[in-house]
This record gives structure tokens, C-alpha cells and sequence, in this order.
């Protein structure tokens, strides 16, 4: 067993656990489960985090491998009570079915807006590209980036 | 009953889907987050062989293991025969499965189970337990299957099937349909033109991104608490009791947000394990599968062989239709009747007609196991239909949308196989209410630019440029089979609670449901409390499958609001001294009588003032009728001719889905289930090693579609009114996975010569067929 101890969401978390233990299941075992399982490959993308500003696959990292980093989920973004742009974007253009990648899919974006508050449509499409999703075909989704983009941009300018 | 759609308040509005914010947040919703946390892990110890009797099996290793609480495996379960086909009882699937048997029939069948304390205990477990197989000679061609001398994959006594239909497992036959209506041998010879021809469909796995999950437990009082991500709690409630031989009543099942289902969790594939272990073991187990499994050993859409011959005179009128199809069903016959039945009745009515023939043979073979999947049994048999309606026009100098508009079927019409072709039965005869084919042709042409790109140049001078179409039905649950009820319950603050079994598995029932509800009662949506699927809550539902919870669970969600909504006015016209007849409820509030009340008013005088009592309404639906939605599907390609590659430029689909109660959510619906039927039918594919192994079983190489990967796609909701249907709504999730095949096909025959009857359809095919195109001439 070893030691690992990080931050998620600006609170410290420390606990031992097996060496081979992924990302993944640490943050799950921690109580953090809005970080999904679909493929344990780093090909679906249901597990997506943000670590140290980089957007990541949490199922193809080690847990140990993130020992003292800090780790950002969609709880960062914000909740039914006070919902990030992304989040009400998503949900009133019709993104979100059944919503496992959706977390996920939405820490995706919000990294590639912070990056590049305008993208255009091809951009989002890149930015989305590692995110799989069965139920809604994107379509809503790549609008619902769009519309966030501009809600945010809009937030920024009125501060 | 109005159908001016614009009168409605809530219905035909894209309202904030109940469940959207709480999922967006990540919230602790489904079966993995809500699992106990010193839950027992199980797993599947799976078969390495397509066909072998387990000689000697050795569980004592594994058992003695510290940390292991529970082995099971033939030795130390009853045997019950019984189906994992989630379907209404009795199942027209055969009883040819049981838990665990001394045989397994394909790699990945279930072998034994073992739940342990941690991963790691159980994946030594699994390694620990000797088996000893006798390899059989296994058959994997459908058509071998069927042969004489075939390997007999079913050789147990106890296999069968519960009501009337062909069975015949000495000859490995799990269904056959056979269907003659007219006399198509006349027709045919008197026919100016006939074509002919065989289109096969291939493997395919729904790829849910959440796998099958289940989640067993025995509360204090020694109930069995099941959670799962399933689509048919009811089902799932009956079927443990079955194979457990626990009653009923001692099972409570639970559907929380489910991740995608598609057809694939119309399945009992784990929760009769998971219940049996912790039945066993007295602790919660937690048993999942991985993305391997998925592929391998839970449910995939049936291949198909489609023989498809029509006949038409000079004018280009259809005058019979003749189509055979062989399903392959994989080592058990989940849904292999019904599949194959829907390829006939989901298809065959799109073009009415007198002489009609069609027959099913659905064989066993030692591949994955067939099932529900999205579009059932309509996607096979529509591909080879739709290209040969093209190869017809163009031999009879028509356009494709003319010989189309020249033969399908309208409102008022009707087609003798919706008498002759039911699901296990005979069906039902129906005439045509709602049909928005004609517009859905008109407005997908215009949306493509049919006409204007008919000789478009490709943007490359070794590309070719192609259009394609096709039009398509499904329907709307099955007639006389499924029920659907709901209850209403007023709160004291004016609030409702909307109990139903209707199962929302990701598409937004809960809140299409909530909408009805709220129509009917004259409140804003926002009033309506869903909660679904819970069997100790929650009324029936035969649950989320055959395109019914719109149109069906819909219609007695409407009824059950027009129940509990009288018992609100007969509480307000006592409150007010004024005759119900006067009174109605708008936007909660009672209008009409000498003063007004607000549903709250109402709320707490039933709860706590004069003649107490609960306003609650419980309300069932049966449907008479399935109507069907309708759908044209568009596509323009471009044809790389030096590579094979088709690129997707732009994809539209014009679909009647009668009122869209939540146009957005319809939308995604078409959107989610075209996109899944491009990557059908360009990539998506079973490689299979040549003793039945899947050899790619993860998405790295099994693809499917992602943003960058997708057309530019345009959706267009036709509206029509379907009278059957809660405010004019028809079913609207299947019927767009069936478009992309004969469309795509039919599009790159417009733009190179070739036509392509074989999913999917991969650069090195069409290379293929354009080199052998060459080389011909």
C-alpha cells in the first residue's frame, strides 16, 4: 500500500491505497463519483478530470502518479443550486440524455474555453473528440459549447 | 381533444429536462454511486470456447481463497430454464438459458460467478477455478447452422418455448415466421419488372457508455433490494423471482439514471447473479461488467441475411413483395422471433400491396448472443428493401423520390401484414391515421438540395459526388401486449407527485411525462414531482422498449391526470358551493367559480380540513393500435476512389413522430440514433478469429462516432397529429437508426456504380467492388 494524498475541488484528500490503484478508482473510493467508469482504456472518456490545469483521463493515470497534484471535477464548475454556464447551456440545448459522459464532456470543454474563449465550431469538435457519447449524435452538444462560449464571454465583459 | 398544437401550454415546449442540472453536476445518481460501500465485488468467470461441455469444474481453490464469500456455478445452483429477454409474460422468447449450465454455446458464456472482498481477491479467485472442457465442433455460418448435420447447439432436454410458435432446437431453428398473403408466385410472374437480391447486416453492440451494472442487497426485513441499470424493472422483478425461486413480493427492484441503454439493457444479464450472491452471502454485491464483456458477452443487434425480391408493373406500381430473412441469434434466442418478426411488420407496410411473402428462420450459432437493439429488426430488413426500390426506379426511368412517392403508404391506407404479423402472435389490424411521409420527402429534398446537386461535381477530381435516400417506419408499442399505468398525488402545497413505470433510460421520459401530466392538469411543469421505476413505488411498466413510453405509458400518464385533476374540481366546487362542471384548473389555479383557489388552497383543505381524504389517481393504458412514425432520410457523399473512403457531407433527417410533446429532446432522439446508424454503417464491426472469438472488443477497435466524425446533420420534425397518441404524440427513439444503411448505400451507388450490400461499409469494401467495377469493364 502507499500513500497518496492530493486536492479535488480545493480540499485535501489522503489515503493508502494498492500502487496499481488508477486515478479513477482513488477518486471514487474518495467519494468523488462524478468521475464515470465506461472503458478503463482511456478511450471513452467518461472519466476526464482536470490535474494541474491539464485535461487528463482518470482511468489512465495512477493514482500515485497523481500524489500532490491538484485535481479538478465537474463540482469545481458548479451545482443544481448555482450551475456554470456550461452546465445550463448543456442541459437547455437538449446535451444531456442519460448523462454519464456529460461531467466529464463538460471539463473538456470548459479547458479548451479557457484556453480559447471563441472557438469555432471545428474547435469544438476537436476539443470534444475524446469524449464518447451514444445518446445525442453531439449535435446539441456542439451548440451547447457554442452557447456558453458566448454566455461566458458576455459574463466576462459585464465584469 | 385540440390539436392545435400552439394552444398548449407545456406541451411542444422545450422545458428544462428534470433530471439535466442534477446530471450536469455529477450527481450521485447512478448504480455505481449509489452502491454500498463494503458491497461485495462479483464477476463472471466467461467460456474461452464457442462450443464445449464442461467435463470437471473445481471451485474448492478459489473458495478457500480469504476474502472469497460466495462460488457459484452449475453444481450449487437449480437449474431454471428461463429467457434473458426482458419481455411481457410469457415471453416469445425460448426458455433456453439457465444461471449456469454444463455447457457453454459461445466465448464469453457464462461459466461460474464469484463475489470477493476486494478486485484483486476476485480476479484470483476467478483464475483459481479448474474447468475441464469437452471442445465441441461449433457452427458459426446461420446457413450451416440450419443444415442437416449441423452441430446441435441446444441438445438439453429442458429448453423450450411457452407459447404457440415454431420451435425446433434438434435442427438449431430458435424461430421461424412464415407469412403469405395474396399469391406472390402469380404476382410475380405477371410483373413488368422484378428485382431481386441478398443484403447482409453485421454484428453491432449498443456501446451504452455506462456497461450493465446491478447492485443486490437484503435489507433488514430479508427483502432483496435490487438496484440496476436496467430498462425493465418490472421484468427484472419477475424474471429473479423465476430463476432465484424467491416470490415476488420479496424483491424490490430500483432503476436510478440509467447510462444509456439502447436495447441492451432490455436484458436480464446480471441481476440474477447479483441477487443469487447476495442472497448467498447475506451482503451487498456489486457486479458490472467491463467494456470487454460488453462486447463479448452481453447482447448485440442480430445479423441478418435478407433475401428481398419485389415486382412492379410498367408505371412502376409495386405489386408484391417477397422477403426472407435468416437471423443469426447467436447461442440463445433473446428476442429471436420478435426481432425477426419486426423485420417484416416495422418494414413491409411502408409500400402496401396484396401479395406479399415473407419467413423468418432465426438459427442458433456459437456467436454472441443476438437481442433488443435500437430499431429491431426494421434496420436488417429496411437496408435491402430501400436499395432495391433504387435499383427499381432507375430500371423503370424513375427518380428514386418518384417510384417512393408512387407506392408508400398514407394516411387511410393500410397493409394486410399488420393483421398477418405480429410479435408471437397474429397482430393487429390498423389503418393509418397520421402520415408525414409526403412532407418528410418534400421538406428533406428541399433541406439537401436534391434537385440542385443532382450532377454536383465531388471537390476532388478522384472523388465522386453521390446523393442517397430512404424513407422508413417503425412504431409506437406493441398493441394489446404492453400496459403502462401512473398515479398522481396532490401535496399540500399545490404539488404533484408522478409515480410511473414507465423507465426513462437516458432519453427524457421523465420529463415528456411530467409534460403530459402537466397539460392535463393545468399546472406548470415545474409542479410535477417524477419519480419512475421503483416496483415498490411505482405502479407497472412493461418498461422502456418497443418505442412505447411516449405513446403509451404517455396515454396513461394523460389519464391518470384527467382522474386525479376531476377530484381536485369536485373538492373545489365543494369548497367553493358551485358545480364542478364550472371549474377548471389554469396555470394552478381553480377558475370558474364564484371566487378562485389555487391548488395549494385545495391541497391543504383535502390534507387537513373538511372531508379529509388524498386526491390520488391511478390510471392504466393498453393501445389498440402502433402507429407508426414515419422518417426520409437524406445523404450527400463524397466517394474516394483511390481509397475506398466515404466521407459523410451532410446528413438530413425529416421525421413524423405525430406532436413532438419536447421538440429538443425529439431531436436528440433522431440525432443520437442517426449518428449511431452512420457508424453502423460505416465502421462498426465484430472481427471474429476462426474459432468464434471477437478480436476487438474495446473502442480503440470498434468504432464508434465522435464529434469529428460526424456530417453536417439537419433535423426536421414534421408534425402531424396522431389521434391514438397523448396530444397527437407517436413514438419517436427507434425509427432514425435505420436510415444510414440503405441511404449511405444508395448515395454511393449515385456517385460510383458500385452498390454495396454488405455492412459495413469500409474503405477496403467499396475498393474492393470499385476495382472488381474495373476490372468488368
Amino acid at each position: 500500500m502507499i500513500k497518496v494524498s492530493l486536492t479535488v475541488n480545493g480540499k485535501k484528500h489522503e489515503k493508502e491505497t494498492a500502487p496499481d490503484t488508477s486515478l479513477l478508482d482513488f477518486l471514487r473510493s474518495i467519494g468523488v463519483k462524478s468521475v464515470k467508469k465506461g472503458c478503463g482504456k482511456g478511450e471513452c472518456g467518461a472519466c476526464g478530470v482536470i490535474m494541474d490545469g491539464v485535461y487528463c483521463k482518470s482511468c489512465i493515470v495512477l493514482a500515485i502518479q497523481a500524489n500532490g497534484t491538484e485535481i479538478k471535477t465537474v463540482e469545481s464548475l458548479g451545482n443544481a443550486q448555482n450551475p456554470h454556464p456550461l452546465q445550463t447551456s448543456f442541459v437547455d440545448e437538449g446535451a444531456v440524455q442519460c448523462g454519464y459522459c456529460i461531467p466529464s464532456m463538460l471539463l473538456a470543454a470548459k479547458n479548451m474555453l479557457d484556453k480559447n474563449p471563441e472557438p469555432d465550431e471545428k474547435e469544438i469538435r476537436k476539443s470534444l473528440d475524446g469524449n464518447l457519447c451514444r445518446c445525442t449524435g453531439y449535435v446539441k452538444q456542439i451548440a451547447a459549447v457554442k452557447k456558453a462560449a458566448k454566455i461566458m464571454r458576455e459574463n466576462k465583459n459585464d465584469q | 381533444m385540440t390539436n392545435n398544437i400552439n394552444n398548449y401550454k407545456t406541451v411542444g415546449k422545450n422545458v428544462r429536462k428534470v433530471d439535466g442540472i442534477g446530471l450536469a453536476s455529477g450527481g450521485h445518481l447512478f448504480v455505481a454511486d449509489l452502491a454500498d460501500e463494503d458491497s461485495l465485488v462479483a464477476g463472471i468467470l466467461t467460456s474461452p470456447h464457442a462450443h464445449a461441455r464442461i467435463k470437471k469444474i473445481d471451485i474448492s481453490k478459489a473458495k478457500k481463497l480469504d476474502g472469497v464469500h460466495s462460488v457459484l456455478y452449475h453444481g450449487n445452483v437449480n437449474r431454471v430454464p428461463h429467457t434473458t429477454a426482458g419481455q411481457g409474460y410469457p415471453e416469445p422468447s425460448p426458455y433456453d438459458t439457465v444461471m449456469f449450465d454444463n455447457k457453454v454455446r459461445y466465448v464469453g458464456d457464462r461459466v461460474a460467478a464469484v463475489a470477493a472482498e476486494t478486485p484483486a481477491i476476485l480476479k484470483k479467485a476467478l483464475d483459481l477455478i479448474d474447468v475441464e472442457y469437452e471442445v465441441l465442433k461449433p457452427v458459426f455460418d446461420p446457413e450451416e447452422a440450419l443444415a442437416p448435420g449441423a452441430p446441435i447447439i441446444h441438445d438439453e432436454e429442458d429448453a423450450k418455448v411457452i407459447i404457440p410458435v415454431e420451435y425446433d432446437k434438434t435442427r438449431n431453428l430458435a424461430a421461424h415466421v412464415d407469412t403469405k398473403v395474396g399469391d406472390t408466385e402469380k404476382a410475380f410472374e405477371q410483373a413488368d419488372l422484378v428485382v431481386e437480391d441478398r443484403y447482409t447486416t453485421h454484428y453491432a453492440n449498443h456501446c451504452a457508455i455506462e456497461p450493465h451494472i446491478s447492485h443486490a442487497k437484503l435489507d433488514p426485513h430479508g427483502r432483496l433490494v435490487i438496484t440496476t441499470s436496467t430498462q425493465v424493472p418490472f421484468h427484472v422483478r419477475r424474471i429473479v423471482s423465476q430463476v432465484c425461486e424467491i416470490p415476488i413480493k420479496q424483491i424490490r427492484v430500483i432503476k436510478p439514471r440509467i447510462g444509456g441503454g439502447f436495447g441492451g439493457k432490455q436484458e436480464i444479464l446480471l441481476e440474477d447473479v447479483c441477487a443469487m450472491l447476495a442472497l448467498r452471502t447475506e451482503k451487498p454485491v456489486l457486479l458490472e461488467y467491463t467494456r470487454k464483456d460488453e462486447f463479448i458477452s452481453s447482447r448485440t443487434r442480430h445479423p441478418a441475411i435478407c433475401d428481398t425480391k419485389l415486382g412492379f408493373d410498367a408505371s412502376g406500381k409495386l405489386s408484391a413483395i417477397s422477403l426472407k430473412v435468416i437471423l443469426n441469434t447467436g447461442a440463445y434466442g433473446s428476442h429471436a422471433l420478435t426481432v425477426g418478426s419486426n423485420s417484416g411488420s416495422k418494414v413491409l407496410p411502408m409500400y402496401p400491396c396484396n401479395d406479399i411473402d415473407f419467413t423468418l428462420d432465426s438459427p442458433y450459432t456459437n456467436l454472441p448472443v443476438g437481442g433488443a437493439y435500437r430499431g429491431y429488426g426494421a434496420t436488417q430488413a429496411v437496408f435491402g428493401l430501400e436499395c432495391l426500390m433504387d435499383e427499381a426506379a432507375e430500371k423503370l426511368g424513375l427518380s428514386p423520390i418518384e417510384i417512393r412517392e408512387k407506392n408508400h403508404i398514407r394516411s387511410g391506407g393500410t397493409s394486410p401484414i399488420f393483421k398477418a404479423l405480429g410479435e408471437g402472435t397474429e397482430g393487429v389490424e390498423m389503418k393509418i391515421g397520421s402520415c408525414g411521409l409526403d412532407r418528410c420527402i418534400k421538406m428533406g429534398a428541399e433541406e439537401i438540395k436534391w434537385e440542385e446537386k443532382q450532377n454536383k461535381q465531388a471537390s476532388k477530381p478522384w472523388c465522386k459526388h453521390g446523393l442517397g435516400m430512404a424513407i422508413l417506419m417503425q412504431g409506437s408499442s406493441i398493441p394489446h401486449v404492453d400496459m403502462g399505468a401512473a398515479t398522481l398525488k396532490l401535496n399540500d402545497d399545490g404539488s404533484f407527485n408522478l409515480l410511473m413505470g414507465a423507465t426513462d433510460l437516458g432519453t427524457g421520459s421523465d420529463t415528456v411525462l411530467s409534460q403530459i401530466a402537466a397539460e392535463e392538469l393545468g399546472v406548470a411543469v415545474e409542479q410535477i414531482i417524477p419519480l419512475s421505476s421503483d416496483t415498490d413505488v411505482t405502479p407497472f411498466d412493461v418498461g422502456a422498449y418497443a418505442s412505447s413510453t411516449t405513446y403509451l405509458s404517455g396515454m396513461a400518464v394523460k389519464k391518470t391526470a384527467a382522474l386525479a385533476k376531476y377530484q381536485v374540481l369536485e373538492a373545489a366546487a365543494e369548497m367553493l358551493d358551485c358545480k364542478l362542471e364550472e371549474l377548471d384548473i389554469k396555470n394552478s389555479v381553480i377558475t370558474g367559480g364564484p371566487s378562485e383557489l389555487t391548488l395549494e388552497d385545495v391541497g391543504r383543505h383535502t390534507l387537513y380540513a373538511d372531508n379529509q381524504h388524498q386526491i390520488i389517481a391511478s390510471a392504466s393504458h393498453v393501445t389498440e393500435k402502433s402507429p407508426p412514425p414515419f422518417a426520409a432520410h437524406f445523404v450527400e457523399v463524397e466517394v474516394d476512389t483511390q481509397t475506398g473512403k466515404v466521407d459523410l457531407l451532410s446528413y438530413v433527417a425529416a421525421v413524423d413522430c405525430g406532436t413532438a410533446i419536447h421538440p429538443k429532446l425529439a431531436e436528440g432522439q433522431t440525432e443520437g440514433a442517426l449518428v449511431n446508424g452512420i457508424s453502423f454503417a460505416l465502421t462498426e464491426e465484430y472481427i471474429f478469429n476462426d474459432k468464434g472469438k471477437m478480436l476487438n472488443p474495446d473502442f480503440g477497435n470498434y468504432k464508434i462516432c465522435s464529434t469529428q466524425d460526424i456530417p453536417k446533420i439537419k433535423t426536421i420534425l414534421v408534425p402531424t397529429f396522431e389521434d391514438t397518441g397523448p396530444y397527437g404524440a407517436k413514438s419517436v427513439s427507434e425509427i432514425s437508426i435505420n436510415g444510414a444503411l440503405p441511404a449511405i448505400s444508395n448515395a454511393i451507388y449515385n456517385a460510383t456504380g458500385v452498390r454495396i450490400k454488405e455492412g459495413p461499409f469500409t474503405p477496403e469494401k467499396i475498393l474492393k467492388a470499385l476495382n472488381s467495377q474495373a476490372n468488368n469493364k
